[in-house]
């Protein structure tokens, strides 16, 4: 039992290792803070521009969505920042997983919110446009809020999805939570600080997955 | 004073030659028809036969193939036309209301209010207020749309058509999905509007309404205006054998 908690609980280890991993956090952190908006923000443009239902967009918007959905994340993330520089584009690390998550993650919330806007009924579209708002004015104030909520518990999901694939980010150098964790166990040989690490997502994530039980739970009933 | 020396003979819209088709369906077979102001104009047809239509082409919620539509003197079917402020003349009232669910009474009111007509809030809910007290709801202003009846649902529709200040309202069947103890309701408030000089263009099977209400009468049947005429006429003494066959059963079915 001594063992046990000596190699993968070793509080003297976890001490002296924590700042380290803090500051992988706060990259963590920091990622998530960049690509979740940036994937809403994206998903969003491709939910619009769907529901503009111009025949040959939408033929390369499915393209689009079904390739970035099909291609391996971190071989995207490997491609956008050492492959861009051989055409010239010169990438930061940030810029370049801002570019992956981007054209990753805005296919699946593309997805899950074109799934929403096609769940809000047309009289809504019908009723708004008759009394004089545009189309971006109704798909803002009238199906949007209404789409959302339909689809709520995918977005967090989906959410929750895009927090652990941030993880990817260390191969452009970039040393968030795992990265730090990892480079500390080869420093004190003891895989304690991947513990913590586990433990540290965990933390963050649990919270999210019951919001999420809650919402689906609610969702059942509401039928 | 007679009805036709009482209303003034400019039109407040007007359609001229009006076709529309869905694939091979002619719904639209050439429709003219001119509502004068204070007008009720009661449209009366067969299922198919185009009302809906013609009434979601006056605001060119559907477009027309050809024809025009003309809206208080201008045709809004020229390109360029700022169909949304042109459709601030137009209220419209659904058959099943669509209101929106994620907004209060005052909210579905107001909203096009504040976006479209630009006023600030304040502004916007004095008129959603008065327009909420026309149709007898002050007291359900906070109220969400699932916590309404059918009746107050649609009374609301109704407030919400009336608070952009339109010159026209277009009715949509606003009766047809109500339960039948709150279909009283409704009309009675569209009774109200019709004292009150507004200009209204209806589609429903609520003939008593039309025959207590409607100025005018119009059949349809298969895209066309089959026969047209005030509100006896039309049910006492029709001219068209098939308006004559639908007014009676029509008549039968509401016993």
């Amino acid at each position: 039992m001594a063992e046990i908690l000596d190699t993968f609980f070793n509080i003297e280890i976890l001490l002296r290792v924590l700042p380290f991993m803090l500051e992988g956090l706060g990259m963590t952190l920091l990622l998530c803070a960049i690509t979740i908006p940036i994937g809403l923000a994206g998903g969003l443009a491709v939910a619009w521009v769907w529901s503009l239902k111009k025949r040959y967009v939408n033929w390369a918007l499915v393209v689009y969505v079904d390739f970035f959905r099909a291609f391996p994340p971190l071989v995207l993330l490997i491609f956008v920042y050492f492959g861009l520089p051989f055409v010239g584009l010169d990438l930061s690390p940030f810029a370049a997983v801002a570019i992956a998550f981007l054209l990753n993650a805005s296919s699946y919330y593309g997805e899950i919110f074109r799934a929403g806007i096609e769940s809000v009924p047309h009289g809504q579209w019908e009723a708004a446009r008759a009394s004089g708002l545009s189309r971006f004015q109704t798909m803002l104030y009238v199906v949007l809020p209404q789409a959302t909520r339909n689809v709520l518990p995918d977005l967090i999901g989906n959410t929750l999805e895009v927090v652990k694939l941030t993880t990817i980010a260390s191969v452009v150098a970039l040393g968030e939570l795992l990265h730090a964790a990892r480079l500390a166990q080869s420093l004190v040989y003891n895989p304690t600080p991947i513990v913590a690490a586990a433990l540290i997502y965990l933390a963050f994530l649990w919270p999210a997955v019951r919001l999420l039980r809650h919402f689906e739970h609610r969702h059942l009933v509401a039928r | 004073m007679t009805v036709a020396e009482a209303i003034p003979p400019v039109p407040i819209l007007e359609l001229a030659g009006l076709h529309k088709s869905f694939g091979s369906l002619k719904v639209l077979d050439g429709i003219d028809l001119a509502v004068r102001p204070r007008e009720l104009v009661f449209v009366i047809g067969p299922s198919g036969s185009g009302k809906s239509t013609l009434l979601r082409c006056c605001n060119r919620l559907e477009e027309p193939d050809s024809g025009a539509v003309i809206v208080d003197g201008a045709d809004i079917m020229r390109p360029g036309t700022d169909l949304n402020a042109v459709r601030q003349k137009i209220g419209m009232v659904f058959q099943s209301f669509n209101l929106y669910p994620h907004m209060t009474a005052l909210g579905n009111v107001t909203l096009a209010l504040c976006k479209v007509q630009g006023l600030d809030r304040e502004a916007a809910e004095l008129r959603g207020r008065a327009a909420l007290a026309q149709v007898g709801l002050s007291d359900k202003e906070a109220s969400y749309p699932n916590a309404l009846s059918g009746g107050q649902q649609q009374r609301v529709g109704i407030a919400r058509a009336l608070a952009l200040g339109p010159k026209i309202v277009l009715f949509d069947e606003p009766t047809s999905a109500l339960d039948p103890e709150l279909v009283g309701s409704v009309l009675a408030v569209m009774r109200e509007l019709k004292a009150a000089g507004m200009t209204m263009v209806v589609v429903s099977h609520e003939l008593a309404f039309a025959r207590a209400a409607a100025d005018r009468v119009v059949f349809m049947e298969g895209g066309r205006i089959v026969e047209q005429g005030p509100p006896a006429a039309i049910f006492g003494n029709p001219r068209e054998a098939r308006t004559q066959a639908f007014v009676s059963r029509l008549s039968q079915g509401h016993g």
